[in-house]
């Protein structure tokens, strides 16, 4: 694998992943306004719930659309994460994908230059959505604008590998309503997304222990940490470590001769 | 070049962290159930220590060299007079019974103590540590100010809903203002002017004019999600430059920004419980509150508006002041 070979192929397959994205243009607006639909309308109605307790990141008293900014970011990446394996699930039923994994270039190269692809399409979702909730007064300090990035990357290409993994195990495209209630919404749920984990423990110690080991928690609260100018290096271990896990299954998935592949090999 | 590179970054980074710090000051905060006196780090946002002082200290003024902190504590029936070095007691000055308002003349000689039992401003000698005169005002007096110009003492009674017109060559009211009901604190722009006036069950802040004692302004208050029954205006600070005031909201939990041209309300900042006095940095780059149910003081950036941190310091937090 030659360098320039394949950054040539990696920027192929990233822009085609904008392309379609910014071509899209209906993907691009629905992209944005479910975080939209959640803070101004969701975060409104539930604007005194959050209680008294300061937690870090925050060192003051916080609206809860402050609070569930980094969540909705976390938001916006978990359903591009999901939509990207519904692409690899589209791709592969229309044939498409016979195009790609033909390519001389190693499979897990391919995979990880999808898996950019798509967290490019995600950070640009981001920074437009952290634009509009700037307007809307939630506004962190600027240096957290720059320094949330490297967070932003690492948790996108968590929830894009946790996608792929899952895209290896679907046959069909219908199967994806299946994901979108066995993952999308218990991830999203089950975090600290829309609640610190003070305030679940106040109902059950069990949602709580589930909540705090949730990769995506782990993700919120590393882009939670970094947009306010702070490390989080637990939350950045954990998802380091979970996107290794996610996407070195996902690899070995969609190897044809040792996983998921030779069952459904023929549709290749 | 790479150290030009580094460089360059750093500048970047320091830029878009806010720029050059403000200057150090310490913040004395008055804890009323703790019966002790918190000194907090204002740049830093760090609780230093904590002293015992006497029973229930509620009102706090520094004297004008900043060396000395009167404290009025209410239980012991005196203001006791306090080393802002060392925390030590150094004498009292008899302020009569339950003191919990007072407030300073320009020249830093007398204090002004507002009564609230005995319906009465009692005006106390610094100096000779000792009471020059009781007047009479209406029932349960609470807010006080002094005019910068000098000639006037504003005094507001809670029950009759008045602010008393305190002539300062005189020591007599000549003049009374009906304002709404529960009138807490009272405040002077630096030119005298306007004595601002914030009244609790109205949920309001009146603006009156010095010239005339009367009332020009209305101000309500309105925030998203919040009832009114909650909004009790209490604490004032007027910039120097009369561009912003600012009121404590009390249980709202907010900060009202005020513009002092245009008396309207520009902008709420969400601090702690229960939020009760206000007061400036020496140089003005931020205002510090006291937040009485939250136990904390908040710490809110000027001219931005930003509430950058709220610091622990102890049990129902009352007043506060800032030393250079």
């Amino acid at each position: 694998m030659r360098t320039m070979h394949a950054w040539r192929a990696m920027s192929g397959i990233v822009l085609r992943e904008l392309y379609r994205f910014v071509r899209q243009r209906e993907r691009f607006f629905s992209a944005l306004v479910r975080p939209l639909v959640w803070l101004f309308i969701f975060a409104a109605g539930f604007r005194s719930t959050l209680g008294v307790a300061i937690t870090p990141p925050y060192e003051t008293y916080i609206a809860y659309e402050v609070y569930i900014t980094p969540g909705l970011l976390g938001m916006i990446q978990l359903f591009n994460g999901m939509q990207s394996s519904l692409s690899m699930v589209y791709d592969r039923e229309m044939g498409s994908m016979k195009t790609l994994l033909v390519s001389p270039l190693p499979r897990w190269f391919l995979l990880t230059s999808k898996l950019m692809g798509g967290v490019m399409v995600s950070l640009l979702q981001c920074y437009v959505f952290l634009g509009v909730a700037w307007l809307y007064d939630v506004q962190a300090p600027w240096a957290g604008y720059l320094l949330v990035l490297p967070a932003l990357i690492l948790s996108g290409m968590m929830l894009g590998a946790l996608g792929l993994l899952l895209s290896s195990f679907i046959e069909q495209l219908e199967n994806f309503a299946g994901v979108m209630n066995f993952v999308i919404f218990p991830m999203f749920f089950l975090s600290t997304a829309l609640y610190p984990l003070w305030k679940l423990q106040e109902s059950s110690p069990l949602l709580t222990i589930l909540a705090r080991y949730n990769p995506f928690s782990q993700a919120v609260e590393l882009v939670r940490f970094a947009l306010y100018g702070q490390f989080n290096l637990p939350a950045c271990v954990y998802t380091s470590v979970a996107l290794a896990v996610f996407l070195g299954v996902a690899i070995i998935g969609y190897n044809p001769s040792r996983g998921m592949m030779q069952k459904k090999g023929s549709r290749l | 070049m790479p150290a030009r590179g580094l460089t360059a970054a750093l500048a970047l980074f320091s830029l878009l962290s806010g720029g050059t710090p403000a200057a150090a000051d310490t913040l004395y905060v008055t804890l009323e159930k703790d019966n002790a006196l918190a000194v907090v780090d204002g740049a830093a946002g760090k609780l230093v220590k904590t002293a015992k002082i006497g029973k229930r200290p509620r009102g706090i003024v520094l004297s004008r060299d900043g060396q000395q902190l009167y404290v009025a504590t209410s239980d012991d029936d005196v203001i006791q007079i306090i080393d802002a070095d060392s925390l030590r007691k150094v004498g009292t000055l008899p302020s009569g019974d339950d003191p919990e308002t007072f407030a300073m003349d320009p020249e830093g000689k007398f204090l002004y103590v507002s009564n609230e039992d005995d319906n009465l401003v009692t005006v106390i000698d610094i100096a000779k540590r000792a009471k020059v005169k009781s007047i009479p005002v209406g029932v349960e007096p609470e807010g006080i100010a002094v005019s910068p110009d000098g000639q006037w003492v504003a005094s507001t009674s809670e029950t009759t809903n008045m602010v008393h017109w305190i002539d300062r060559a005189k020591l007599d009211v000549v003049d009374n203002t009906l304002v709404d009901p529960r009138p807490r604190a009272a405040s002077f722009t630096a030119d005298s002017k306007q004595l601002w006036v914030t009244s609790e069950i109205a949920g309001v802040l009146l603006i009156l004019d010095v010239a005339t004692r009367q009332v020009i302004k209305r101000i309500g208050f309105k925030i998203p999600g919040v009832t009114a029954e909650k909004i009790q205006p209490v604490g004032i600070r007027i910039d120097p430059h009369r561009r912003y005031g600012y009121v404590a909201l009390g249980p709202a939990n907010r900060v009202a920004v005020i513009d002092a041209a245009k008396l309207e309300v520009v902008d709420y900042l969400l601090v702690g419980q229960r939020v009760w006095n206000l007061e400036f940095s020496p140089d003005y780059t931020r205002l510090y509150t006291t937040n009485g149910v939250s136990n904390d003081i908040s710490l809110i950036e000027l001219p931005e508006h930003r509430v950058t941190k709220s610091v622990a310091v102890g049990n129902y937090p009352w007043g506060v002041v800032a030393r250079p």
